[in-house]
């Protein structure tokens, strides 16, 4: 799982250069991306905590950062090497970040 | 073979976990052991780690083999080849273990490994993709998305064979602490899909820079060693260089060469003081009182011409010396001088100075201080000293104290000398080091004071960490 996050510190976004499209065409194409999406901004998030029993829902994402994850992509890959060099390919690695996560395989 | 034990327990350093009692090894056989450990436990590691893909298992086989060597050696008597014998062991241990495994759940990719191991296991000890399986073992224990100390205590561990308390002792961590390190490494390279491999050429430049970081401080603690009784641990110099070389002939022409072929020249230089660094009690002999003689001539022949190559190729490539290349060219002004006092120290002052640019660290700082006051006089040192000492950054490394006192002896004060010796003496890392400055406190009573090259004799054998080892928290 590729989150694809925002880094105020990174260079500022530039739209003409954002090759998202040919990103996904690439990835598809070699069967490494399987599905992704951006997500709504961090305002309409909302967290879910249930602590003694009790639920507690809470307005914006779970941590108070300037950061936040803007999207995210299911990939397929051999090995961390190959899923390095696909999330160095994606745009959001110049303006944002990306952190890969291997999904924990819970065959419910 | 006999049906080898298969511990429950996931494997201990200490190689008593056999499940039965070992008969008492005598000194002899327990030296054999740790030399066949020293030399051949990352060979069979990496064998068994390239056929099985499971690092636990692997390891815990090692452990088995060499549990199995402490039983039957003292008895049967240390086996001709050695490492053939722990191979063979190691490779019908993971077959039990799989073989259990597999009746278990009839596993299929383990009836397969099974069907390697026991095709490889008659010709053990001459497999010739041997160093190509321990290059793979390097790039995985050094990938980048370890965090930096576990790259090294990887390294230690499994490409090394320095046992848990020893890399523990090297990062002044407990123990417990240092396993749960190697413990979280392993699952890592598991479970986040780190690949068991030398990277594609593409990716070779890259990932090699954090190898050499971490080939350098494995000669640094064979020779240097951290903790025990001895200064020298040879099998670790020697791995060191052996795999640096390796690393060379797969580097040709990328451009981290030039920074590869400076870093075998600085190993060399430095190793081949070896036979004049230690007397015949064991004592250390510093640069200064070293018998020129016994260095190996031929060692450093080798390491010139590497430091020329370096050169040639960095220039031809536009490429700025890195910090090896400047160290090497530093250990170069030690060995090229024909004496002691022939030594160009203003020289050695400056090209600490670059060094501090290019890799700042408070051990450049104080080798800098110690070539500033051979240079421009024991006053301007003792400053630099000073400074250093403030900010509190080298607290509890005994080099700083030690060359204090020898700065404030050569001032004739002598007072303070023997308290700065005395901290010194109580920081070292080896009892040769304690033994040298007790001499050097016993001496610093009344008499003369001006053996003034004393802290010079130091300056090139103090090792530079690339990297602050000694400020990873655990």
């Amino acid at each position: 799982m590729l989150f694809i996050c925002s880094d105020p510190r990174a260079p500022e976004y530039v739209a003409a250069e954002d090759n998202i499209e040919e990103w996904v065409a690439e990835m598809e194409a070699r069967g490494v991306a399987l599905h992704g999406d951006r997500l709504r901004p961090v305002e309409d998030a909302t967290t879910v905590t249930v602590r003694g029993g009790e639920v507690l829902v809470s307005d914006g994402p779970f941590a108070e950062t300037k950061e936040w994850i803007a999207g995210y992509d299911v990939i397929k890959c051999a090995d961390l090497d190959e899923a390095i060099e696909v999330a160095s390919k994606h745009p959001m690695a110049r303006f944002g970040k990306i952190e890969i996560r291997p999904l924990w395989p819970l065959s419910l | 073979m006999a049906a080898q034990p298969v511990a429950g327990s996931p494997a201990a350093d200490t190689a008593d976990q056999a499940g039965h009692d070992p008969p008492p090894a005598s000194a002899a056989v327990r030296a054999a052991v740790e030399a066949a450990s020293a030399v051949e436990t990352a060979r069979i590691t990496a064998t068994l780690i390239r056929v099985t893909g499971d690092w636990s298992l692997a390891e815990d086989c090692v452990q088995d083999a060499f549990a199995r060597a402490l039983a039957d050696w003292p008895a049967r008597g240390v086996p001709r080849n050695p490492g053939a014998w722990l191979t063979t062991v190691a490779k019908n241990s993971a077959i039990d273990r799989l073989r259990k495994a597999a009746g278990e759940r009839k596993a299929l990719h383990e009836l397969r490994i099974l069907a390697e191991l026991e095709g490889a296991a008659g010709e053990a000890g001459s497999d010739p993709a041997a160093d190509d399986d321990r290059l793979r073992l390097i790039y995985t224990c050094c990938h980048p998305a370890l965090p930096l100390d576990a790259r090294v205590a990887l390294t230690l561990r499994t490409v090394a064979g320095l046992t848990t308390g020893e890399i523990a002792r090297a990062f002044l961590v407990s123990e417990a602490a240092m396993s749960k390190r190697l413990v979280r490494a392993r699952t890592k390279i598991r479970d986040a899909g780190i690949p068991y491999r030398v990277p594609p050429p593409e990716l070779i430049s890259e990932r090699t820079a954090g190898i050499l970081a971490v080939l350098y401080l494995l000669f640094n603690e064979g020779y240097s060693a951290t903790g025990g009784g001895s200064l020298i641990r040879e099998p670790l110099v020697r791995e060191a260089i052996r795999l640096t070389r390796l690393l060379i002939s797969l580097l040709d022409g990328s451009p981290q060469e030039p920074e590869a072929l400076a870093l075998l020249a600085l190993m060399l230089f430095h190793h081949a003081r070896h036979a004049a660094r230690m007397d015949a009690a064991g004592d250390l002999v510093t640069l200064e009182d070293q018998d020129r003689a016994l260095w190996d001539q031929a060692a450093i022949a080798e390491a010139v011409a590497l430091l020329a190559d370096a050169d040639r190729s960095g220039t031809s490539r536009g490429a700025r010396p890195g910090s090896y290349r400047v160290q090497a060219h530093i250990a170069a002004c030690h060995m090229n001088a024909g004496s002691p006092d022939s030594t160009d120290f203003a020289r050695i002052a400056v090209l600490y100075g670059v060094l501090a640019q290019i890799a700042p660290s408070p051990v450049v700082e104080l080798n800098r201080a110690v070539a500033v006051a051979m240079s421009q006089g024991p006053e301007a040192g003792l400053v630099l000293i000073d400074q250093l000492d403030r900010t509190r950054a080298l607290e509890g490394y005994y080099l700083l104290p030690a060359a204090k006192a020898d700065i404030l002896r050569r001032l004739g004060r002598k007072a303070e000398a023997g308290l700065a010796y005395q901290r010194a003496r109580d920081l070292a890392p080896t009892e040769a080091e304690r033994r040298y400055l007790s001499k050097r406190l016993a001496e610093t009573g009344p008499g003369p004071a001006d053996r003034a090259m004393d802290i010079a004799g130091k300056l090139g054998e103090t090792r530079l960490w690339p990297i602050e080892v000694r400020r990873i928290d655990p």
